[in-house]
């Protein structure tokens, strides 16, 4: 059914939807309006779950590690300094093989302080073994967390997962969007199945230690594992596709690549304006194409390779950086493309809500086809 | 065998760790002095001193670290320490 | 009842000859029964008893992180209420993990009032990681952290009153116990795991890695500090402090000479200000919880 909605309260109401046993969580901005919106479920008696108001984020994520242990099916939401909080358990969890659930409303890592939109915070843990997504408008937000769960909890995964969208851009605007109904969602998403519980009828210990004769070993299982979600991504994706008809089944989307000289790689809600300043450029002649990528985590290194085989030149618009070194998502699509000869050029992009415009895009295609890049794209020169 | 997902494990392997081995004295238990009150294997901190038919206490020696402590706590004085021999 | 016969924490594990954690952990165990999840904090228990796959515990078990046990444990609890399963829900965590690391986690789930029982056993000092000062760490006592030198006499700062803060979170049910009194120690893990709502069980555990004694005197040890009033064993419901172990007074001294770490008070000078400083206290807790018992004199 389409709606016009609030981010954030789209996002709540379809996690809803999945039926989560136990939320935990602690508010932030902008991830506030999602959790206040669950709780509100729960007080009203709309959402059957033990909502756990906890006194920080590594508690909210370490309750949903206990929780889900326990055989629940569990959700928590955050954002920046709360995921920075989270980072120690963010390992946890993911070592230990449990498919929790996040919501990420992107949003840029103090100092200095800044509560506005950029991807710092959760790119920060893109070595944790979680599965990240990263949505380019509330429907895909959305429809993203339906599919996340689907994925962790397959036993061939068994692993957590961030579905990130950009903070205040996407979880404060309001736009249509067609909600999934709860019949949808029960259709797609079956019950929560754990691979193995925590039980008195047969104790299993969690979370042991592991000697140098396994630990190697019990990494490469993780990022075996991180790795096969791809498949089990793509097929869950098509399988959404054919039931509701928007198609996941990619993890990268193309857009007017077919011809493209220049192509731009972007991720989350900037894409939105990117793909309205491509059609300009095209329709002033210029061949300009988008590869967005939806799923960081696995890193779709081959999708992205083969997306960007024929383009002239790449340009790879980062919401971050890896200080002292480049965009992250450069630095793959570096790793994707290496061997070819195509120029990567990287831009860093819109830190902490800077505004990222169509004219910017523009901007920033002159530059690639100058071969100038490597740069913090739109610095103020005078406060400089 | 193949790991465990997330590092997990059932009960019973850590008996695959022989702790007597540690052992540098043996508790020998004389069943003469031996009120069989049980104190000794209420201490211990391995768990590992059970009652025999007749509810005597008896160590079980695979595991016993050989700390004393049943030694020093028995109120009759049966238990005593002796070097193990190697 | 207690099951004393129940052994749920099972041989093999790695803590040295006479720990007293394991001997603990057994005993906690026999108190709480088979029909409970334990959440371990990282620390010496969690590292002797379960490097893979050699797991000691019989019963379900979980260790997350250093810090968070408690609110692990309050997701376990969560989800047991949603599944409406009946498994009781105990922590075991060391002094560093319960008066440092963990305080955030645990004056958290205390006042959201989960059904739990925290287990922490005390054993004064981060052992571990080679034994430095917690704030569980007794007055004058020499860690790696605060050692006695030339100008130190170890620890400058006295226990926290950890039971206290606790009971201050309106925890139904509070209870210090020692290694030394077993029965005591089991009844008062069963009827915390049988009271509803967040409840507190200390333990002192003394260890003779980190604290200087041979192995067999554990609990000799555990033992004197009750009898010279350095450790109280009582239980607190409802905030209100019950049941105190009343002893006939030992002098402190009989206590600190047992141990290197409070070497220094002795050698290579006596240091009466000290021992007089640390009697004091001892003398306080006599006063505070009216634990002495007088014996008429022949």
């Amino acid at each position: 059914m389409m709606k016009i909605t609030e981010g954030s309260h789209a996002v709540a109401e379809i996690v809803a939807f999945c039926r989560p046993q136990v939320v935990s969580a602690y508010p932030i901005t902008p991830q506030t309006h999602i959790v206040e919106a669950l709780a509100e479920m729960v007080a009203d008696c709309k959402l059957d779950a033990e909502y756990i108001t906890v006194e920080n984020e590594l508690s909210a994520l370490s309750a949903c590690i206990g929780a889900s242990a326990a055989g629940s099916r569990v959700y928590s939401a955050t954002t920046s300094q709360g995921l920075a909080l989270m980072y120690e358990a963010c390992f946890n969890a993911a070592g230990m093989r449990l498919p929790i659930i996040m919501s990420i409303a992107n949003r840029a890592m103090g100092a200095p302080l800044s509560i506005w939109n950029d991807q710092q915070d959760s790119i920060s843990l893109r070595d944790s073994g979680w599965l990240q997504f990263y949505a380019e408008d509330n429907q895909e937000a959305t429809d993203l967390h339906v599919i996340a769960y689907k994925v962790a909890e397959d036993h061939s995964v068994l692993l957590p997962a961030m579905v990130c969208f950009d903070g205040f851009i996407l979880s404060h605007t309001y736009e249509p969007v067609d909600m999934l109904s709860q019949e949808d969602v029960d259709k797609y998403l079956p019950k929560f199945n754990p691979y193995e519980k925590l039980d008195a009828a047969d104790p299993i210990s969690f979370g042991m230690y592991a000697t140098p004769d396994y630990y190697h070993e019990f990494r490469y299982e993780i990022d075996n594992a991180v790795k096969r979600a791809g498949g089990v991504i793509k097929k869950a994706g098509k399988e959404f596709g054919t039931m509701f008809g928007r198609d996941y089944s990619s993890m990268t989307e193309e857009y007017r690549m077919e011809d493209a000289d220049t192509a731009i790689v972007a991720m989350g809600s900037v894409c939105g304006t990117i793909k309205d300043a491509i059609d300009e450029m095209r329709a002033s002649g210029k061949k300009v194409g988008l590869v967005r990528i939806r799923v960081f985590r696995p890193f779709p290194s081959g999708d992205i390779a083969k997306a960007l085989s024929k383009a002239k030149r790449v340009a790879v618009l980062d919401k971050n950086i890896s200080l002292g070194a480049k965009g992250a998502t450069a630095i793959e699509v570096k790793d994707a493309m290496y061997g070819k000869a195509t120029p990567i050029l990287n831009y860093i992009i819109g830190l902490g809500g800077r505004d990222v415009r169509k004219r910017d895009i523009a901007a920033i295609v002159a530059l690639a086809e100058k071969g100038e890049g490597d740069m913090f794209y739109g610095l103020r020169k005078e406060v400089l | 065998m193949a790991l465990a997902v997330g590092c997990r494990a059932r009960p019973g392997k850590s008996r695959d760790n022989k702790t007597g081995s540690w052992r540098v004295f043996r508790p020998v238990f004389d069943n003469e002095k031996c009120s069989k009150c049980g104190l000794c294997q209420t201490v211990c901190p391995e768990g590992c001193i059970h009652e025999t038919d007749e509810e005597f206490m008896e160590p079980d020696y695979t595991y016993c670290k050989g700390c004393g402590l049943c030694a020093e706590e028995c109120p009759g004085g049966a238990i005593e320490m002796k070097q193990e021999e190697k | 009842m207690v099951d004393k016969s129940l052994e749920l924490f099972e041989c093999g594990h790695r803590a040295c000859g006479g720990c007293g954690a394991a001997l603990a952990a057994r005993l906690a165990m026999k108190g709480a029964g088979t029909n409970t999840i334990v959440v371990n904090s990282t620390g010496c228990m969690e590292v002797f008893s379960t490097p893979y796959p050699e797991t000691a515990w019989k019963v379900p078990w979980i260790h997350s992180l250093f810090e968070n046990a408690s609110a692990v444990a309050s997701g376990v609890e969560a989800s047991l209420k949603k599944q409406r399963r009946g498994e009781k829900v105990v922590i075991m965590a060391g002094d560093g993990a319960t008066f440092d690391i963990g305080m955030i986690c645990i004056s958290g789930a205390f006042e959201r009032g989960h059904d739990f029982t925290y287990i922490c056993y005390d054993n004064e000092a981060y052992m571990n990681t080679g034994i430095q000062r917690s704030g569980a760490t007794p007055y004058d006592a020499s860690t790696t952290t605060s050692p006695a030198g030339k100008c130190s006499f170890g620890n400058k700062r006295p226990k926290k009153d950890m039971p206290q803060i606790i009971a201050a979170h309106g925890a139904p049910y509070v209870a210090t116990a020692s290694i030394a009194y077993p029965a005591d120690l089991m009844q008062k893990v069963e009827r915390a795991v049988n009271t509803k709502g967040p409840c507190y069980v200390q333990v002192h555990a003394p260890c003779c890695t980190g604290w200087g004694f041979e192995g067999e005197q554990t609990l000799a040890i555990a033992k004197l500090a009750v009898e010279t009033g350095l450790w109280i064993n009582y239980e607190m419901v409802d905030g209100k402090v019950s049941k105190v172990k009343k002893v006939v007074k030992k002098p402190v001294e009989e206590y600190l000479k047992t141990q290197k770490r409070f070497r220094h008070l002795f050698k290579p000078a006596r240091q009466d200000a000290e021992i007089a400083a640390i009697q004091a206290m001892a003398d306080r807790n006599f006063e505070k919880y009216g634990i002495e018992i007088k014996l008429k004199k022949e």
